[in-house]
Order: C-alpha cells, then structure tokens, then sequence
C-alpha cells in the first residue's frame, strides 16, 4: 500500500516539477513572477485536446506540437504584457500586476470562448493496460507521464548546461547588463526563455490532463497555486531546488490523501509553503544573494 | 592633421552628449575624443557623471541628446549586444562578472561573439599569460573568488572579445594596495600592446601617470582637458584630487 502510493505520488510529482521548472526559469532569467504561467498549462491542454480529437494526432505527436503552440503564446504574451515594462524598466511589483491582470482577463476569455466545462481526451488516447510487478499497479498513461516528464527535465539540463544558448541564458540569469556587454542580444535570449518555459507549461497541461482526464480553461489556476508552492519551496530560480520539491509535492499531496483526507492535501501543501518560509525565508534550496538558472 | 587623417585615427567621438537618470541630468553635453593606440583618463569626484558616461557609451543607458561615433560608424541609442560586435568592452564599475558560473564560462563569455574556436582558444591563451593566476581557477566559482581576482577576470572577460576599444570603470575600486598596482601594471602592459582605452579612475594620480590625454569632469560637464602630464600639474587638479 504504502509503495503504490509512493509511485503514485512521484508520478504526480514529476509533472508537478516540470511545470514549477519552467515558472522558475522565467523567475530565475526574467526577474518576473509571471502569473500568465497557469494559462500556458490550460492552453497546453487544449491544444493536445483539439490535436487528438480534432486532428486525430497519437499522444506522442501531440504533446510536443501542445506543447511548442503554449511556448508561442507564451512569447506572444511575454512581448505584448511585459517586454514594454522591460524597456522601461519598470519595477517588480509593476510587472506583478500586469500578468495578474491579463492572466484573468486570458482565463475568462477563454472560458467564454471554450465553456467552462470539463473536457475529456479522446478515450484510448493511451492504451489502459495496467502492469503489475512485484504487487504494484503502473497504467500505461502513468508510465508515459513519467517517460515523458523525464525526457522534458533532461532536455531542459541539457540545454542549460551544455549548449551555447544555455550558457547565454545562465549568463542572463546573474547579471542582465552584463550579458548584454558580452554582446548577447538580450531582447531575443528573454523570447527564447518565454518559449521554453512556456513548452514545459503546456507539457505539462497535457500531462496532468491525461492523468486526471479533465480539461477545462481554469485547470492553470489551480495548478499556479502547486506551482507556487513548488518553486518558493524549492527557492525562486533554482531548477534542482524545483525538480526535488516538485517531487515531494506530489508525495506529500498523495500520502494525505491516502492516509489522512484528500480534501485536506491543499492544506497540508501550503502548510508546508508557510512551514518552510518561516524557518528558510528563501527556500529549501535558495540563496539569496546568487541566483542560480 | 587633415580631415582624412583624423576619421582614420579617432576611435571614439563623443559629441554635445546629455544623460539623464530619471529626472537627475548626470552629463551635460560633453564633449570628448578617444584616438587609436591612446589612453585617455576621466577623472573627477563621485558622482560627476563619470559612470553615467560610460554606461551611455555602452549602450546600458540611452542617451538624451547628443552622438557617440564608435570609428565613424553612429552607435547613439544602440543596445549594448550590437555596440559590443563593433568591438566596444565594457569593463563595469563594480566588475559585475557572473557569479554563480565558473571562471572559464565566464571567460568564454567574452568571446560570445566569436564562432572560430580557434580564435577562442588563441584569445584564451593570451588571456592566461596576462593573468596566470586565473588559470589555476578556471573551474571555480568566479564569486568565490577574492575582489583582486575578480577584477582581473572582469578584465579578462572584456579581453577575450578582442576589444577595439576598451572602457574601464574604477578597476581599481575597493581593492586592496598590492592589487591596484598589479591592476596598473596590466594597464600599462595594455598600453604597450597599443590597445586604446578610455579609463575612468577616482585613483588620478595613478590614471594621470598611465594616461596619454586627460579630461577632468564636474557636475556633468568637462571642467579641464588636456595631456595627462599638464592635466596632472594644473594647481587645481593638484588641489582637488591629487592631495597636493
């Protein structure tokens, strides 16, 4: 019981991480807490919606194209909400409110385009085999999450530690003025950022939609608040602080619905957001004076 | 000097160039020329607009009125990524290196703009002969280092990119005694390989004697100009900022 819930839980958790790395990224390079971030999970959602039962596409065509439309419209945001108060350089708090600005009026736009009820994906979207091993039940959906997850994280470790693109994004990430003195364009280094960030978003919006099988234009908001969560407890901007949190997150939320309450796993998740701020005011992981990418 | 002559020769052109920072004008339409193979001081207290100068020069502040000509070509309100490609380092005030990456990332950095790996290579070593301290380092944290080291590396960076033209703010700003003078011997090591430098120093007895030309600068404007070696005797200059 006790080891099924454990898998349970770090499946949940690996898509937890995903999505909290590419809000931290962003916080980690563009010095923003974007709240837009929850609407590039819904859109992400959507899209794979509309590409498997509109277009007839597998999962694994479909995740990536759901996954690059949400980075794009993540860069779209990025230049219409924040890149005017970049140039000005405008203050945190500014930048703050404009994302919680037009991530409300982008949810209620979309719920009155879309509706506001639950979506299901295509059935047998995934096939629904269940295998056993050792008394513990993996399903084939569960499995293609944690495959999937891993790829995405590995990916994203790859391209900030071992490309030319990531070391420009790292470079940004402790010192903008000084990145852009190297002669990085720091405008497009700030879109691509977006674009990652905003594919791990709606990588992980069609994730937790085929592990829950419910879509509907609010799920991002309720995803934000774990994402919160998630990267303050692992510390802002720090991507091995997000994976590990992500992780214990989704354990945490499991156990206390196995063994406690399930209406109570919120609480105990936020219980723990405070618990930690009170005794490491920058995260488990954080500090404060070096960010770290 | 003909007027042939002086657009082959004059690296940079400052012209009637104003700064504002917020609501505060920090430089008031100064006027100023850096030419091949010189280095030129800018000395004067804090808060003259000597930092606001160079961060407009880079590219970092966007100037209110004025032109900057890097080699004839205009790079007035440019962002700092494209004035570097014409060949423009800045050195910041406060070195501003990246922390939180290595020494050799950091160094690689400054040769972002060169693909040819040979070239990098070529830069790195050259780098390292300059500062052999740094090679033992290059797999470490540049902010684990001491303020010496990382004012070395600051100017390793800026070296890596082959600069045309090199801009140092206060390299020698809050380091200890021994270091000031290693920073200053690398100047005028620098000086001797032809490089040109626009240098901004609150240490002007040591700026004065490296420099060839001098400006002086007060409140936003330039209050005295001239060779190094006269700025330096001028009772005023003496007065003010050489202790005499």
């Amino acid at each position: 019981m006790l080891a099924q819930q454990l898998i349970n839980g770090v499946l949940l958790g690996a898509s937890y991480a995903l999505f909290a790395l590419g809000f931290t990224l962003m916080f980690g390079v563009l010095r923003v807490i974007n709240l837009t971030y929850g609407f590039y999970f819904s859109a992400g959602a959507f899209a794979a919606l509309f590409l498997t039962r509109d277009a007839g596409l597998g999962i694994w065509a479909a995740l990536p194209l759901a996954a690059v439309t949400a980075g794009l419209i993540a860069v779209a945001l990025d230049w219409l909400l924040l890149a005017p108060l970049r140039r000005k350089r405008a203050p945190e708090l500014a930048s703050l409110m404009v994302t919680l600005g037009g991530v409300l009026a982008l949810y209620s736009a979309a719920t009155a385009i879309l509706g506001p009820d639950i979506r299901r994906l295509p059935p047998g979207l995934v096939d629904g085999t269940v295998f056993e091993l050792a008394g513990l039940r993996v399903a084939t959906p569960q499995l293609f999450i944690l495959v999937a997850s891993f790829v995405l994280v590995g990916a994203l470790v790859w391209l900030l530690n071992f490309t030319r693109l990531g070391l420009a994004i790292r470079a940004m990430a402790e010192n903008p003025d000084a990145a852009g003195l190297m002669g990085i364009d720091t405008g497009r280094t700030a879109a691509l950022v977006s674009f990652v960030a905003g594919c791990l978003a709606g990588a992980g919006g069609v994730l937790i939609g085929l592990n829950f099988n419910a879509i509907h234009p609010y799920m991002g908001e309720s995803m934000m608040l774990r994402g919160f969560v998630v990267v303050i407890v692992g510390g802002l901007g720090d991507i091995r602080g997000a994976l590990i949190a992500g992780l214990a997150l989704g354990v945490v939320e499991v156990l206390t619905a196995g063994y406690v309450d399930s209406g109570l796993k919120e609480a105990v998740a936020f219980a723990i957001l405070v618990a930690v701020l009170w005794t490491r005011p920058s995260g488990l992981f954080g500090r404060p004076a070096l960010r770290r990418a | 000097m003909n007027g042939e002559d002086a657009r082959a020769t004059c690296m940079l052109a400052v012209e009637r160039l104003t700064v504002a920072y917020g609501r505060t004008v920090a430089v008031q339409g100064i006027d100023l020329r850096v030419e091949v193979g010189q280095v030129v001081c800018l000395i004067g207290a804090n808060g003259a607009g000597k930092t606001t100068l160079m961060r407009a020069l880079s590219g970092l502040l966007r100037p209110e009125a004025g032109h900057i000509r890097l080699e004839g070509a205009d790079i007035t309100g440019q962002p700092p990524h494209r004035i570097a490609a014409l060949g423009m380092r800045h050195v910041p005030e406060g070195r501003q290196i990246f922390a939180g990456l290595t020494v050799a990332e950091n160094l690689a950095l400054g040769a972002w703009l060169e693909d040819e790996s040979a070239e990098i290579a070529r830069r790195l070593e050259q780098v390292l002969a300059l500062f052999p301290r740094l090679r033992e380092r290059l797999a470490q944290m540049a902010g684990s280092m001491s303020g010496g080291e990382q004012q070395m590396l600051a100017l390793g960076r800026a070296l890596m990119g082959a600069p045309r033209l090199l801009l140092l703010d206060e390299p020698s700003m809050g380091l200890a005694p021994l270091f000031v003078e290693e920073i200053f011997g690398i100047i005028e090591e620098l000086k001797r390989e032809g490089r040109t430098i626009l240098l901004v120093e609150q240490n002007a007895s040591a700026a004065l004697e490296v420099a060839d030309y001098a400006y002086v600068l007060e409140t936003g404007r330039i209050v005295l100009q001239g060779p190094a070696v006269q700025v330096a005797q001028d009772p005023a200059v003496l007065a003010a900022y050489l202790g005499g």
